[in-house]
Order: structure tokens, then C-alpha cells, then sequence
């Protein structure tokens, strides 16, 4: 009779249990990450040591770059209301459909007379060159639409805050916040005429979007 | 664990030689390196992708009279004017009696945090205990990093009192002076 051997024990692990909770967690991360859309006005932002992060809601984004200026807001119901101010302040009417196309409508840099023309585009089709970028200047008229962008995005923004004030456990998240997205090679009098567009309706504090630089 | 090729308890006695089947056991070690690698990268995706805010305040606006300046005390005040080509001028006091005359100088670690460390002790000694005030004038050369990274500047310093103002036809001389006026 030989020496009764000590079995060994397999070195192969039963993976299976693993694999599920991966596979689980990987659906989890798939499904909760948000697509994001490919931006319209590719803008390169400089970058700062600032710890802070943009919100997620409640915001209103001006993007500039190559002197074009675009507006987006981060939320579709605050875009349909502000769309709705907008038509009644420029007195353009727009169809339920295009309301429902604005709301899909991240951002856009046209002036708001062609504005029914851009949202009759396919998505694909909404390029940075066909989109002049929103007009500005000085003064607090008409003729400022980025100053009644940002104005009736702030009105449509409470409006909208109100309107949601009975729903159970709402905390009103405040007024809109405002942020500037500015390519790093734009020159001061661009960014100048923002701020002061912004100053003159006394949204006197905004944001810089920039980049995350480790070192300082 | 659920395997498929399970021993009937009486193989090979007296029955026939079967033809060994394929193991219904999968080495699912490369699937979970896969999976862990995907999982890995979608985490690190949505959290990391929301950019960074540079949260910026200005002084309330008077409509009614546009020369209604605020007068600030001469030994607290330095101003940095943003020139073209990434470069600094700067004084300490008025453009037209300075304390230190306007001097060019760089951004980042080595330029203008030098400075504004420097004034940081300077100016409370020389204004009585006083803190330094900053006042940011960008020219229409400057770019918007050049802005970025003086905001920036002022949170790493720590400089407490700062303000973004007009630029003066005087300083663009100055500007032009150094040649920091070039498109």
C-alpha cells in the first residue's frame, strides 16, 4: 500500500458569483451615466485648481468661442417656458412640435427669428457653422437677446420652481445660477460684454467653467 | 455552483465507455477582468466629467452714475493689468504717483504668486495692519486663461479683497510702454 496522499486543493476559484456582481454593478454604471451629447460649439476651457463642480440642475450655460455665443439650460422644462416668454417678447410663434424639439435642444447660437429654421433641422444636421451664435451687445433692448435669454431662463426657472412647491419633500433649489463657458484663447472684450450683459440685470455673481489642473 | 457534467456515481463499472463530455465549466476569469475593466471606467466617467466652476462675484451696478468709484487707500491697492503674450504689469499705488512702478511680470508659481506673496506681508506693515487689496484690470488683449488663472491665483494666495475693473486709457500706455499691446 502506498502513502495516502493529501488531495490538494483546487487552485481555480469559483468565478461565477463574481462575475454576477460585476455584471451587475457594470449594468448599475451603464444605465445611471447620463450620454452625454456631443457639444455643438467645441470650446476648450482653461483649467483652474477650483474644487468646485458645476451643478447638475438649475443652470443656465453661455458658451463662447470664435466670437460665437451660444445658450443652453440644463433643464427641458425650464427651456419650454422660457421658449414661451421668448415668443411672446419677440412675437414669434412657435408649433407644439418645435416646443418639443426646444426642449431636446441642449444648446443653440442663432438669433431668434431663425430660430423655427434651426429646430426644423435633423439633429445631425444643427452644425456650429450653419448657427451664427446669439447677437449681443451693450444695451438692455430687444436687440440684446442674449439679455432676454438669460432674463426669461431666470423667470422660467422660478416660475417653474413654483409651479412644483406643492410636490412632496420639494426644497426649492433656488434661483438659476449662471455660467460662463469660455474658450481659453477668447479675448477679454467677448467675456466683457457678458459680464456686463449679466450686470446689467443684476445677476451679479456667475461661474467660470473650467478644466481640473492638479498642480498649482 | 450549478455544474452540468455531473458524476453519475457509477461510471465506469460495467458500462459502456462514454465519450467524455466537454466540461460545462467556463473559465470566466477573462469575463470578470472585462467586466471590472468596464465597471472601472463607466464609474470613473460620470463622476469625473462634470467640469469644474469658478465661481466669480461683481459689485453691484450703478445705472444711474457710471463714474461713481469707489476710492480705495493708495498703500493697500496693487493692480495687475493683463497684457497680450501671457505676461503681467504691475503696480503698487496710483498709475500716476506709484509706490512701485509698473514692472512686467509672468503668470504661475514663479511670477505673479511671488508678488502677491511678497505684498501680502508688505502691505499690512505699510497700512497699518490692513489687508491687500487686488484689482484685476484685464486689457482687450488678454484672453480669458489669463483671467482664469488670476482668479485662480487670488484662491491659491488667498487673497481676500479683490475686484475685476475697467481698464484706463493711461494704463493701455503703460501696456503699450512694455509691449504687452500686441494682438
Amino acid at each position: 500500500m502506498g502513502k495516502a496522499k493529501v488531495k490538494r486543493a483546487s487552485t481555480s476559484i469559483d468565478m461565477t458569483a463574481m462575475c454576477d456582481v460585476s455584471f451587475l454593478l457594470l449594468t448599475f454604471f451603464v444605465l445611471t451615466a447620463t450620454a452625454r451629447q456631443p457639444e455643438v460649439l467645441v470650446v476648450d476651457t482653461p483649467q483652474s485648481t477650483s474644487p468646485e463642480k458645476l451643478p447638475d440642475d438649475g443652470l443656465g450655460i453661455i458658451s463662447v468661442a470664435d466670437g460665437k455665443i451660444f445658450f443652453g439650460m440644463k433643464n427641458p422644462n425650464v427651456r419650454e417656458l422660457t421658449l414661451k416668454n421668448i415668443s411672446q417678447k419677440y412675437s414669434v410663434n412657435f408649433s407644439a412640435e418645435e416646443y418639443e424639439k426646444f426642449k431636446q435642444l441642449e444648446e443653440f447660437g442663432v438669433p431668434v427669428r431663425n430660430l423655427r429654421q434651426l429646430l426644423s433641422l435633423p439633429n445631425d444636421q444643427r452644425t456650429e457653422s450653419i448657427q451664427p451664435g446669439i447677437p449681443v451687445d451693450s444695451t438692455e433692448t430687444n436687440s440684446n437677446e442674449l439679455y432676454s435669454w438669460v432674463q426669461e431662463a431666470r423667470r422660467a426657472t422660478i416660475e417653474f420652481n413654483r409651479s412644483r412647491e406643492g410636490e412632496k419633500g420639494y426644497v426649492d433649489p433656488g434661483p438659476m445660477k449662471v455660467a460662463i463657458k469660455a474658450d481659453a484663447e477668447e479675448k477679454y472684450p467677448a467675456i466683457n460684454l457678458i459680464i456686463e450683459t449679466l450686470r446689467n440685470q443684476k445677476q451679479n455673481k456667475f461661474s467660470f467653467v473650467t478644466g481640473l489642473r492638479q498642480d498649482n | 455552483m450549478a455544474e452540468l457534467n455531473q458524476d453519475s456515481g457509477k461510471s465506469n463499472k460495467g458500462g459502456k465507455v462514454r465519450a467524455k463530455k466537454a466540461g460545462g465549466k467556463v473559465d470566466l476569469t477573462a469575463m470578470v477582468d472585462l467586466a471590472f475593466l468596464l465597471i472601472t471606467f463607466f464609474m470613473l466617467t460620470t463622476s469625473l466629467n462634470t467640469p469644474q466652476a469658478m465661481d466669480v462675484a461683481m459689485p453691484d451696478k450703478n445705472k444711474m452714475d457710471q463714474n461713481d468709484n469707489l476710492e480705495i487707500a493708495d498703500n493697500r491697492s496693487i493692480t495687475l493689468l493683463l497684457g497680450s503674450d501671457n505676461k503681467i504689469s504691475w503696480y503698487y499705488g496710483q498709475l500716476a504717483k506709484p509706490i512701485y512702478p509698473p514692472t512686467t511680470i509672468d503668470y504661475g508659481k514663479e511670477g505673479v504668486r511671488q508678488v502677491l506673496l511678497r505684498m501680502q506681508k508688505e502691505v499690512p506693515q505699510r497700512a497699518g495692519g490692513k489687508d491687500l487689496i487686488v484689482v484685476i484690470r484685464p486689457s482687450e488683449k488678454s484672453v480669458q486663461r489669463n483671467l482664469v488663472d488670476i482668479l485662480d491665483e487670488m484662491r491659491i494666495v488667498d487673497v481676500k479683497r479683490y475686484m475685476i475693473s475697467k481698464i484706463n486709457s493711461d494704463e493701455i500706455e503703460v501696456l503699450k510702454s512694455e509691449g504687452l499691446f500686441n494682438d
